[in-house]
């Protein structure tokens, strides 16, 4: 963990002013009350190009507090270089704690992952959202999409799924993968990988989802009833991995695949990077750093 | 060995060096100075203004020089910045009528109360790259014209509306508040203050296409540029404490009157129809684009039906910001890995089922094949 560091002068805490905290922190009270479901909000042009977070970065600018530890994320790990500059961005506006360790945070911002470690009660997840509606690449008309949600009428997106399903046998979707939230509400989990469906539901731990350019934020409150949409007959798989990471050796994390020579050499390493390091130091070891002496014991 | 990438903020901390260094270019260059971009680069800097939704020109010139001259850039420094000022409130409507002007001109009357005056264009120009700019000239100064006072300018508009050719400009009601887009999310549809308020903060270049859209069949308006007019007019706003309007000062807007065929439906009688366009500072192509633009997207409430692109409000009203659209275009470069796994895992199954299916049918088809040969 950092300690806080000195905040920059000149802007209010966590940049934005308390009139736009106010206004973004109503609107996450809404959706935390209709889980789910889309709330329209006025969000603000950000020192941030939009597409980079601008959605999640208000949400946790809102919800931000002197004593909160800040952790951010993109693709899983903490030194990617827009979490880097996410992360210093609060450090600056808002002069928080920040870590990489996901059981120390309380407030997370993450981009297309959710960490491996099983979050607790107290935290929260903010995702950044690039196209919050599950149905938009089926029906590009917001006003259309609207009538839908309100009348909870979803049948374009199961026929979609159906016809996945008569074309290649499965569901082809393995990421932004729609789920149904407390049976009503259709949402789309931000394009995390399908893999990380499952840790939505029944979380203990907040989690909100802000959408920038597309001014909209949406929640799911702890322990939220949270299914990813299938079929009786075909069921939700998670993606699995053949091989374990290269590094700590962890068969049930989502792998990222690196390529490591230009001869078709490829290894598999943890997406989570603070959950790879854990175990490492718990003494884990992948293929690649050799298996650690007790474990070949006879 | 692998090792993991590492390193990201040192990484962004070199390459911001390395970008102020670029944008000062060749140190034997003086450099260029914000006052010099807002004094003989104006035209950027008005666009900057428009686009970044702040009248401050000192703002958008230093923003210009920023970001190197690239203009999208510079209005998204001044979106940034705007986010952080109070909103105090809204101004008294501007009245056009009685702007000091600069450029007037209308296409639709060979003369008119106030005359034509065409001020600084580049219309008659010839476009030859003029070499003696590269060097220090002296530029002459212009004539003055030295009547005591202008002519009132009655804006065409207002003369056609005296006949009653063309449709009245339906009264505001009294006690109703502008929307501001930038305080409440667009929702569609949106009413005509909200459609204008995102055209004149839209990109010119996306107006500017959509415009020209409708002139090429894709939704034609049949429009006549009524009056272009350029100038600087009072900004006064109702303090609440004194209850009267006070001046604020002045800003230099374009606003351009689009005068547009109408055969009338059902309910309204024939008459000509409105489009409009105002922008800060001489903006001409960016008014005229938008008031074709504002034209084609009241299609629907003249009654007309919705068949393309420029007449589409949630098409237009949603895609008209380029700091958005430059945002989420660029946003790709951003790492996409956890999906791009995601993704490489699916297509080498679908590859690989692919594959099965192929040699079974094949399997199944060679005999067929033989007994036909037969």
């Amino acid at each position: 963990m950092t300690a806080p560091i000195k905040r920059t002068e000149g802007y209010a805490f966590a940049y934005l002013d308390e009139q736009t905290k106010r206004m973004i922190r109503r609107a996450i009270l809404k959706a935390v009350a209709i889980p789910g479901h889309q709330v329209p909000f006025a969000a603000r042009d950000m020192p941030m190009p939009y597409g980079w977070g601008t959605g999640g970065i208000q949400v946790t600018a809102a919800i931000l507090g002197p004593a909160d530890v800040l952790k951010v994320i993109d693709q899983g790990a903490d030194d990617t270089t827009n979490a880097v500059s996410i992360r210093a961005f609060f450090q600056k506006t808002a002069g928080v704690a920040v870590t990489t360790r996901t059981a120390q945070a309380s407030v997370i911002q993450t981009r297309h992952r959710i960490p491996e470690e099983p979050l607790k009660a107290g935290q929260t997840l903010v995702y950044q959202v690039p196209i919050p509606e599950p149905l938009r690449f089926l029906e590009p008309r917001e006003t259309e999409t609207r009538v839908m949600h309100a009348l909870a009428d979803y049948g374009l997106m199961h026929v979609k799924l159906y016809e996945d399903i008569a074309t290649h046998g499965h569901i082809a979707k393995t990421y932004a993968y729609p789920v149904k939230v407390e049976g009503r509400y259709m949402m789309d989990p931000s394009p995390i990988p399908k893999f990380d469906n499952p840790k939505m539901h029944m979380s203990p731990a907040l989690q909100l989802f802000g959408a920038g350019r597309e001014k909209r934020i949406y929640a799911l409150p702890p322990f939220t009833r949270v299914e990813s949409l299938d079929f009786d007959d075909h069921p939700f798989e998670r993606t699995k991995f053949e091989a374990p990471c290269a590094l700590c050796g962890a068969t049930d994390s989502y792998l990222d695949e690196v390529v490591i020579d230009d001869k078709g050499g490829r290894m598999f390493v943890c997406s989570d990077t603070d959950h790879c390091e854990t175990r490492r130091e718990e003494g884990h070891r992948g293929a690649l750093l050799g298996t650690p002496a007790e474990e070949t014991r006879p | 060995m692998y090792v993991s990438v590492k390193g990201g903020e040192k990484a962004i901390r070199a390459a911001h060096r390395l970008l102020a260094h670029r944008r000062r270019g060749d140190r034997a260059v003086p450099e260029v100075a914000a006052d010099q971009i807002r004094e003989q680069l104006s035209l950027a800097v008005d666009r900057v203004m428009n686009e970044g939704s702040l009248h401050d020109r000192d703002l958008a010139a230093l923003a210009i020089k920023q970001a190197r001259g690239d203009l999208i850039e510079a209005a998204f420094l001044v979106r940034a910045y705007r986010t952080t000022l109070p909103r105090f409130g809204y101004s008294v409507p501007l009245d056009t009528g009685a702007m000091t002007i600069e450029r007037r001109i209308s296409a639709t009357y060979k003369d008119l109360p106030g005359g034509q005056i065409l001020g600084p264009t580049f219309d008659y120009t010839h476009r030859l790259i003029d070499f003696t700019l590269m060097a220090d000239s002296e530029t002459p100064l212009p004539e003055r014209d030295t009547a005591a006072s202008a002519p009132a300018m009655p804006r065409v508009t207002d003369l056609l509306d005296g006949e009653g050719l063309i449709e009245a400009e339906p009264p505001a009601a009294p006690d109703a508040e502008p929307g501001d887009l930038t305080r409440a999310p667009l929702r569609v549809p949106a009413a005509r203050d909200l459609r204008l308020q995102q055209l004149a903060r839209g990109d010119e270049g996306f107006l500017l296409a959509l415009g020209y859209s409708t002139q090429r069949g894709y939704g034609s308006t049949h429009p006549f540029a009524g009056e272009i007019r350029i100038g600087e007019v009072e900004v006064e706003f109702e303090v609440p404490e004194l209850g009267f309007a006070v001046p604020l000062g002045t800003v230099t807007v374009s606003e351009c009157q689009m005068i547009n065929q109408f055969a009338g439906s059902a309910e309204i009688e024939p008459s000509f129809s409105r489009g409009y366009g105002l922008a800060f500072g001489q903006v001409e192509r960016k008014v005229m684009a938008m008031a074709l633009v504002d034209r084609a997207l009241r299609t629907e409430d003249l009654g007309g039906a919705v068949e393309h692109p420029a007449q589409d409000q949630e098409f237009v009203l949603s895609h008209a910001d380029n700091v958005q659209a430059t945002g989420f275009v660029e946003h790709l470069k951003l790492p996409h890995y956890v999906d791009f796994q995601a993704e490489l895992a699916l297509v080498r199954e679908m590859r690989r089922e692919h594959a099965a299916a192929h040699a079974s049918r094949e399997a199944d088809t060679d005999p067929v094949f033989e007994e036909a040969a037969e």
